[in-house]
This record gives C-alpha cells, structure tokens and sequence, in this order.
C-alpha cells in the first residue's frame, strides 16, 4: 500500500500543471467568453496532449490509463478554471474518434426520470458538435446541429454558456446500461476532481492575498481571523482530495475499497470544498473579493455549475446513506 | 497511488487474525471503568500477551524490542484489533506512544535497558507531566522548577492533565532548569524520568465531565530525581519533546476513526428503529442525509489517514495531513454525537444506558467528542499552525 502519487503520476500532474500554466493562464481563459467558452485551437492541444484519450484503449488511440490517473490530470484542469465540456469529451473519446483527437467537442445532458419531460440545460451548445444524452439505460449521441436551443443571457459562468433546449431529437445509441452506469460513475469523480481543483485555485488565491493584503499596518494574514479561515480552506482541500484519490483508486482496484460509494463520497466532498474555499477566498478579498477582476467568482461559480451534474450535494448524501 | 496491500502485508494480517482467534477469548472482561487497579491490570495484562506474541511496540525498532513494523503494518494492526475490539491500548499509552520512544531517541544504553523491555511487558506504566495550569497551550511557559543539589534535581511545582498519575509508576516530567527571563523561554527546559514512589508527590483527581478520573493533578514539593534520569542534556529538553512528536506516522487516530464507522452504522440502526411523526427516523429524508454526511465524512477521513501513512512511511516525518485530519476529525464526531442524540431525544437522559459496550454509548461519545477540539493541542492553535507552518503566513 502506497497512496502517494508514483513517479509516473507526478510526472503527468506537473506536465499538465505546465500545459495550463502556459496556454490556459486565467487571463486567456478570460477571453475565451468571446468565444462561448472553447477555443478550438487550445482544444486541440487539448485532444494533442492526450487529455481525452487517457482511458481509452491504445488500440482505441488511447493512453490505456487508469481514472486515478484521469483524477490528476482533471484537477488540474480544474485548478486552471479551464472551461468547456471536459467531463462530456472525455466520456465519449472512446466512442468517438474525433473527440479523443480534440476536434469534436461533446457535451453533456443527464436525461432523468426528474427532467424527463425537458427543457434541458445543455452548456456550450454552440461550441460543441455531439451532444451526449445520458438516460437511466443508455448513452446516445445526438448531433448538436440538430438541437434548436435558445442561449441564457447571462449565464451563472460566463465561461459556461447554457442553452435551454426544449426537445432532445433522436440520436444514436452508443451504449445500454452498463455504459450509463459506468458514465455516471466516472462522470462524478472526474467532475470531483475538477471541483478539487477549483477548490485549490480558491485557497491558492486567498492565501496570497492574506500575504500581500496590508491594513492596520500588517500583512490580513497576521489576523487569527484570517488564517483560520485559511486553515479551514486547506482542511476541506485535503480531505476533499483523500476522497477523491480514493475514489479513483477503488475503481482502477476494486477489491481495494467500494468503488461506487467513493464516488459519492468525492463528489460529495470536493463539491462542498468547492463552494467553502469559493466563499472563504471571497470573504478574504473583501470588497475587492465582490468585483469581477478578481478570480475568485470564477472559481466558485465554475464549482457551482458543476454541483447540478452526475448528482448533488442531496444525492450523494442519500447515496451514501444506501450504504448503511 | 496504490492501495493494495503486499502479499507481505497480507500475511502479516493472517498471522494476526490467527492469534487474535486464540488470544480474545482469553482476554477477562472489561473492568468497572472507577476500579483503577482493575483496569491497570487488565490493560498490562492485555500489553504482556502481546509481548509474548510478538505484537508489543509494533512500530518499535527491533534493536529496542519492538516489532519494527512498517507503517501499513501498523495500519492492519489497529485495523485488525479494533474490529474485534480488542483492548485498546489504554494505561499503556505514555509508555509505548511516548515516554518509550522519547528514551529510544534520546537515552541513554542504561535508561534504554531500564525501561523499554519493562514498557513493552506492561510492567511500567507512565504518565504524562508536561502540562501545567499556566502553561496550556504555551507549553513552553512552564514553571515547574528543578534546582541542581549534587547529583539530584529537586523539583517544586504544579502539573494538570496527568492522566493515569495515580496508578504510574514512572511519570515523563518537563521541568525547568534554566530560570533566567532572558533566555528564550523554551530554552531552559529539562526532560526527566521521575520515580512515582518518589516523596513529596501530592495526586489530587481531577473528574471529567464524563464523571470518569483519569485526570489528575499533581503538586510536587521538594521531589528529588536523580540527575541520572534525565534524558538528553540539561535545558535540551524542549528538542527532547519535539523529537518524539516526530515519531508520529499518521496512525494516532486508526482505532478511533474505526470506532467512529460503527458509530455512525449504529446511529443508523438506531434510526431504524425511532419512531418520527408515524414513520422511522431513517424515513427522515433530513435526518437520513445527515448521517449520510457524516458517513460520507468519516470515509474521507479513513483515505486521508491512509495518505499520511503513506507519506509519513515515504518521508519519515509527519506531514500536515495530521492536523487537517484532527480538525476535521473533531468536527465530524460533534455532529455525529449531535445527531445520535437527536435520535435518542429523551431516552438519551442517561450516560451509559444504550450502548453494548464500553464504546458506543452515543451520548458518552458526544460529550467525549468536546475533547477532540481540546486536547492534544485545541482546534484554534491547530489552526495557528497550518496557517503558518503549513501555508507560510506570517505570525501575528
């Protein structure tokens, strides 16, 4: 037993850390709200990297990894605020080809007994090609040309454009049951990792600031006040991570641990580490932290939009529950 | 990231089940938690079976007697032991958790002889005297003055908190050699081994909130310890403290988080069988999730402490992750303590009237929950030291 990262797994961590730190900086992620989210090009670096393919077969094009490894590479992506579907494309990379490659995005819409009768909320209508349906008993690819979708104003994210769709046209099967199933079960945990992510950006941001941050003559962070709320951004950050290790880990191992009951657990955690680093980074900034120049509604919001998909807060709760 | 335990440590986990089989049974029941003698006797006892079979100071260097086992064993040890209940390691935990690995650091060959094979049988029980009642959390203001006459400290002072002082025989003692106000105040300070047979010991019980006394007080007046017995050198001793600390491998809390989980699986049984507005509690959507949190919580917790094992097994020294796992820890088991009580409502009017045993009494567990914010250093200093030592913020 050794749950620390292998030399492998840092290694693939740090080479997306610098992949983000280069070409997905906050200040050209920004811009990209002129685009509905998604750049093409940067995508395709994307897809280029491998970041789609890392499950998928190699025979497939894929990288033939493990979700504990998928884990990694999705938090970062989640602590870069990088936008656009990325849970939904990397889903459907074994599927499909060109989504693997980066150069057809998918998105997601969870059809449930709840919403069966619509409308949907389907992000980056315009941006995407595919739209994944994903239904109690299957997965099916509906070609984003033919949905009719009516954008919101003002979305919740700016960098996640939302279209409220009011029919969801028949689309091609891609998978029954037990590729629903494994969808929703990778789905939560990789959505997780992006709110654990998200989740670090926030502390990263708020520790910084309580540093650099002057009044009464010292640096906020001298304030007990201050850095116990801090500590409590790092505390909801390392246990949200154990989790969501974890729930990696147990899928790629199963006789390790219950692989279903740790995604719940992860998206559980991380979402509300999420939402309490957001607030505490924001609550740190004071006024400043109310404005849109600072980056931390970004990250909160993002983490927000992510707690309605593959189950929220009520959900996991419940699910967990099950297990007693 | 891999949690698959080695064919190695697999079979360590068989040959302990196996002997776990045979030795249960023979352990007497627990004791009157009041009758002290009882349970010194029932914990040492428990602590030379394990002698015997190999188990005792498992994490111990096998130079000093102990198992030397890696911290993953230990893992499956505290696993183990704690699933079938077995006795928890109780009057023997200042011994063997750190007055024991304080003289394997820091003794010398004699003090090493004198006493580890004595705490390893159970044979020497010891008692923390660090604590002092104006030197809490700043431990380093501690008064408890010993005077150099000869080859002998004389000691005159106060300690609080010494649990187990009035069944020790040998008390872990911090005391300060060093009186003068201009030198930095945790330089002057001394670690002694001070005979509990030693006149001029006073140990006044100190009752918990629980009603139970393993606290006490204790008033030293003119004691005399041998220079002998102090181990490093004199004004090292606060160097001597932290030392020890750094033994911990992210394993302290294994038995406790454990407990924990059957806590909440039996809050969950318990709420089966309430009654709420005509139906069970457990059909209570609001009261159903909170166990669910709690669950949910108590899971993480059990991947974090396998992170610090990890990491502490990597790098030898603990990690953070022990202070976010105690402040998350104590926040957890308040809330499960809240909600068993809540469920419980009048029938939890009684400490001690629902549980099996001496471990799941849940309104017991809710007030012992007020202490995992307390001891061992409170949540607001815990606190202080992740915003400081962990995220580099400067001190106030």
């Amino acid at each position: 037993m050794d749950f620390e990262l292998s030399d492998d797994q840092a290694a693939l961590a740090e080479g997306i850390r610098n992949l983000c730190q280069g070409r997905f900086d906050i200040e050209t992620i920004r811009g990209f709200a002129e685009s509905g989210g998604v750049d093409p090009g940067r995508w395709k670096e994307l897809g280029d990297t491998g970041v789609f393919g890392l499950m998928a077969t190699e025979a497939d094009g894929g990288l033939g990894m493990g979700l504990a490894d998928a884990v990694l590479v999705f938090e970062e992506l989640g602590r870069a605020a990088v936008p656009g579907p990325l849970v939904g494309t990397f889903l459907a990379a074994s599927a499909v080809p060109a989504a693997l490659a980066g150069d057809h995005v998918v998105s997601l819409v969870e059809h449930t007994a709840d919403n069966a009768a619509g409308p949907w909320m389907v992000e980056h209508l315009d941006a995407a090609a595919s739209v994944a349906v994903l239904g109690a008993e299957s997965v099916s690819l509906i070609p984003a040309a033919d949905l009719a979708g009516e954008a919101l104003p003002h979305p919740l994210d700016v960098l996640t454009p939302v279209s409220r769709v009011q029919s969801l046209a028949d689309g091609q099967e891609i998978g029954g049951p037990e590729v629903a199933a494994d969808w929703r079960h990778r789905g939560s945990v990789l959505t997780a990792a992006l709110q654990l992510g998200l989740a670090e950006a926030s502390l990263e941001l708020g520790v910084a600031y309580a540093k650099e941050r002057e009044q009464f003559n010292k640096p906020i962070g001298t304030f007990q006040a201050i850095k116990h709320l801090c500590a409590d951004m790092l505390t909801h950050v390392e246990v949200a991570r154990a989790a969501v290790y974890a729930a990696g880990v147990h899928f790629d191992q199963p006789d390790t641990g219950d692989a279903v009951r740790a995604a719940s657990v992860a998206k559980l955690l991380a979402g509300q580490a999420g939402d309490f680093c957001g607030k505490a980074c924001t609550q740190i900034h004071g006024g400043m932290g109310y404005t849109w120049e600072v980056d931390v509604h970004l990250f909160l919001k993002r983490s927000w939009v992510l707690d309605t998909v593959f189950g929220d807060a009520d959900d996991h709760t419940e699910a967990v529950a099950a297990f007693l | 990231m891999d949690l698959r335990y080695t064919d190695a440590q697999l079979a360590f986990r068989d040959e302990l089940r196996d002997w776990l089989a045979t030795a249960l049974p023979e352990v007497a029941p627990e004791p009157d938690r009041h009758d002290w003698d009882a349970r010194r006797r029932w914990d040492t006892d428990w602590q030379a079976m394990l002698a015997d079979a190999g188990y005792a100071g498992i994490d111990w260097p096998t130079e000093f007697g102990g198992r030397g086992a890696s911290p993953a064993e230990h893992l499956i040890f505290l696993e183990e032991t704690e699933r079938l209940r077995a006795p928890y390691v109780g009057v023997n935990f200042v011994g063997l958790g750190h007055a024991g690995p304080t003289i394997i650091a820091e003794g010398t060959e004699a003090q090493q002889a004198d006493h580890l094979p004595k705490i390893l049988r159970g044979e020497e029980v010891w008692c923390q005297g660090f604590s002092e009642p104006g030197a809490g959390s700043d431990l380093a203001s501690l008064q408890c003055r010993a005077v150099r006459d000869g080859d002998e400290y004389v000691i005159s002072g106060q300690k609080i908190w010494t649990s187990f002082a009035h069944i020790a025989d040998y008390c872990e003692l911090l005391v300060r050699t060093d009186p003068d106000p201009e030198i930095r105040k945790h330089k002057g300070i001394s670690w002694l081994m001070m005979s509990m047979d030693s006149p001029g010991i006073d140990i006044r019980p100190l009752d918990t909130v629980l009603g139970s006394s393993e606290f006490a007080e204790m008033f030293l007046d003119e004691v005399r310890v041998p220079v002998s017995n102090r181990v490093g050198d004199e004004n090292d001793g606060w160097r001597v403290t932290m030392v020890t600390l750094s033994f911990e491998r992210g394993t302290a809390f294994v038995s406790e988080l454990l407990g924990s989980m059957k806590l909440v699986e039996e809050a969950a049984d318990l709420a089966r069988q309430v009654t709420r507005n005509s139906a069970t509690a457990w059909d209570d959507v609001g009261l159903r999730r909170e166990i669910g949190q709690i669950a949910a919580e108590l899971d993480a917790l059990w991947a974090l402490t396998k992170r610090n094992v990890s990491q502490a097994a990597r790098t030898g020294i603990p990690g953070p992750g022990g202070n976010v796992f105690k402040l998350r820890y104590a926040e957890t088991r308040r809330h499960l303590g809240d909600v068993s009580a809540r469920l419980l409502a009048r029938a939890g009017l009684g400490i001690g009237e629902t549980g099996s045993h001496s471990r799941n009494d849940p309104i017991e567990e809710r007030i012992y929950a007020l202490s995992l914010k307390i001891a061992a250093g409170t949540t607001q200093v815990n606190k202080n030291i992740i915003g400081e030592r962990v995220l580099g913020l400067p001190k106030g």
